[in-house]
């Protein structure tokens, strides 16, 4: 999904170049390649003889999705490189005509991130704020008075709600601290 | 009677003050859902799985189903009235139905649909109230050969009998599976794939993987093709039906269960054929066969009662052979296994409170959502003007809340954020987030099943086939198999007719 991928990328070279391009599926069929490698060195190199009960030990499994993986990678590239396409999935909000909008997926990233990082030193009901608001400036919205609002008061509601009525812990942060 | 008795226990259940309190959150939250876009209920229910931890499960699954149906309501309206459906099952209801609103019908567009939600819901919970003891009680007996069968199957109908290519259904499926492998082998104890890592041992927690391929996957790729421009909706007055209108619709609304209810127990993928399959009977059985496509009623009226009753019949299959047959149903079975529960043929047996007490509440909430819907449909349909930038952030919002309270690890968050974007790109290149879903739902579940099967027979493979029940399973994955060859082999008969 990086911008490599993107069907706009500058065209260069010829030959193997030429013919991957507009390809970008095949980047799938690699993942799941590499899915399966990792999977089946993971089977093979487990030691299985100290707790073995039962006729299939814990590798079997493992060793059958690795070769379904390889499987499947090669006929999903065999299936691409005959012209087939996964279609890109529709919805109500979705706009297929246009290209992709990958610097706002890697903005959204960023700030999901940026939270994740934040939430232990900051606690939760700044850190979701700020997820909230970043968030909806990523995806468009610039109204610098009702957006830190509402994100403010959205993280602070949630907060307690989970926290004090649910049960289920937030970290406070130091917001909390001095409340 | 028997599950009469039950039944009305079950009433007891439901109707205490709590208990009903949850009901109405979960039928609000799911008509809230099905109205707004790029939000449907398996999303839904995949955000709110973190209040498990905080609730009964009775509340809990009351609080689910209610968003279920409540889903199917709230989809229909949008379909109506902005000719974008809201959910997959709701598609049907926008080619009668939004013909119908710009013609200035769309009161009665909207009557029919929630009427007929009201009388598929009934009547396909009536048959889940009939015939789920029934399933369960000839399921008793099924052992671990049989529940791996299932399970096959479950894999099997998923990759095949939806989307458009197998290839990337199956592609989905393993990487659901691979998911699952993640920790510590429940039977012996070996690490798998967690590359020593103390963190990952714990394998990757089922709400993480749902919240991350539902809804940050979902949100990124929105975010990534996001329409600037929304539709307009189509200012409509309170929902009422004629005397015209209702001679036009009762037969639909009885028909469309008939076809909803059985396509909702069998895995194939929920409410999106069987509504396909009401309206083409309906235009078949119209006498105003002219008037479909310009907005038939009974185009409305069927499908929609289809799609309730479907949802009917997958809460069959869920809770008594704990076979999930859409993506709703997988992660309410998320919220079982999150409960220690397992759903299955002795569920009725060990958990009669907590099942009689849902059943009764799909009843209850019924009212309440025919209640909720008729007159304040026009309120609902404001909720389409939410901007979208709020909309979205909120469910990373959530997202966020969610995966933090599995287990207060801002690790989990930064794996939820790369499970998202596996999501993204499954959505971008085709691959179906159902299947993966399965996988790390089911996959677990199945490893276990045959590996005791195989126990018992001591490594033979017979141990996998030596009951009538397993063997019919694996008939029935043959045929789903081999369809496409089978489908080519019949007389082309039914396609040449349909081009006439």
């Amino acid at each position: 999904m990086s911008t490599g991928t993107e069907p706009t990328a500058p065209p260069k070279g010829s030959g193997l170049r030429a013919s991957l391009r507009g390809r970008s599926e095949l980047g799938v069929c690699l993942i799941l390649l590499v899915l399966g490698v990792l999977v089946l060195t993971d089977a093979v190199t487990m030691d299985t003889d100290i707790t073995q009960r039962g006729p299939i030990g814990p590798t079997t499994v493992p060793i059958v999705v690795g070769v379904l993986l390889l499987v499947v990678a090669v006929l999903l590239a065999v299936d691409v490189l005959r012209g087939g396409r996964g279609e890109a999935e529709g919805g109500e909000d979705i706009d297929l005509t246009e290209p992709g909008d990958w610097r706002t997926v890697a903005l959204l990233a960023g700030v999901f991130l940026a939270n994740a990082v934040l939430i232990g030193p900051l606690g939760f009901p700044i850190s979701g704020a700020l997820l909230f608001w970043g968030s909806a400036y990523a995806l468009g919205s610039r109204n610098l008075t009702r957006d830190p609002l509402i994100a403010a008061v959205l993280s602070l509601v949630t907060y307690v709600v989970f926290n004090n009525l649910l049960g289920v812990p937030l970290p406070g942060g130091p917001l909390m601290g001095v409340l | 009677m028997d599950s009469l008795s039950s039944l009305i226990d079950g009433f007891g259940t439901a109707l205490t003050p709590l208990n009903l309190l949850w009901a109405a959150i979960g039928v609000l939250l799911g008509t809230a859902i099905g109205v707004l876009p790029g939000i449907g209920p398996a999303m839904a229910v995949a955000l709110l799985l973190p209040v498990t931890y905080g609730l009964d499960p009775t509340g809990a699954f009351i609080m689910f189903a209610g968003i279920y149906y409540g889903g199917m309501f709230g989809g229909s309206t949008t379909s109506i009235l902005l000719n974008t459906p809201g959910e997959s099952a709701a598609v049907v209801a926008a080619i009668e139905g939004n013909p119908m609103a710009r013609a200035g019908r769309g009161a009665q567009a909207l009557a029919a649909a929630a009427c007929g939600h009201f009388a598929g819901g009934m009547i396909g919970t009536i048959l889940l109230v009939v015939l789920a003891p029934t399933v369960a009680a000839l399921a008793v007996d099924i052992g671990a050969p049989d529940y791996f069968a299932i399970m096959v199957l479950a894999f099997i109908a998923v990759t095949s009998v939806l989307g458009s290519s197998r290839i990337r259904g199956f592609a989905s499926l393993l990487i659901g599976l691979t998911l699952g492998l993640v920790g510590l082998d429940q039977m012996t104890g070996q690490q798998r794939l967690t590359f020593g890592t103390l963190e990952l041992a714990d394998g990757i927690d089922v709400v993480i993987v749902a919240v991350g391929l539902f809804a940050i996957g979902e949100a990124l790729w929105v975010a990534a093709h996001l329409r600037r421009t929304a539709g307009e909706s189509i200012p409509v007055g309170r929902p009422w039906l004629g005397k015209a209108e209702l001679r036009r619709t009762w037969k639909p609304w009885l028909r469309g269960p008939l076809i909803g209810f059985p396509f909702g127990a069998i895995p194939a993928g929920g409410a999106e054929i069987p509504t396909f399959l009401s309206y083409v009977t309906e235009k078949r059985l119209s006498k105003h066969r002219d008037e479909f496509g310009r907005g038939a009623i009974e185009g409305v009226a069927g499908p929609e009662s289809a799609s309730s009753a479907s949802a009917a019949g997958t809460l069959v299959s869920m809770l008594t052979l704990g076979l999930p047959t859409t993506a709703v149903a997988a992660v309410m079975l998320a919220a079982f296994q999150q409960y220690g529960i397992q759903p299955g043929p002795l569920l009725f047996e060990r958990e009669p409170e907590l099942v009689w007490g849902l059943i009764a509440s799909l009843f209850v909430g019924m009212v309440l959502l025919l209640v909720l819907n008729l007159p304040l449909a026009p309120v609902w349909a404001k909720l389409l003007r939410i901007p979208r930038p709020y909309l979205y952030a909120g469910i990373l919002f959530f997202a966020a809340v969610g995966a933090y309270a599995v287990g207060g690890e801002p690790l989990d968050l930064v794996i939820l954020l790369i499970i998202g974007l596996i999501g993204l790109g499954m959505r971008r290149y085709g691959l179906p987030v159902l299947p993966a879903v399965i996988g790390v739902i089911l996959g677990p579940a199945a490893e276990q099943q045959l590996r005791r099967a195989l126990q018992i027979s001591d490594g033979s493979v017979t141990g996998l086939v030596n009951t009538p029940f397993s063997v019919t399973v694996y008939a029935v994955i043959a045929v789903l198999l081999a369809w496409p060859w089978i489908k080519r082999a019949l007389p082309r008969g039914r396609s040449a007719r349909a081009e006439d």
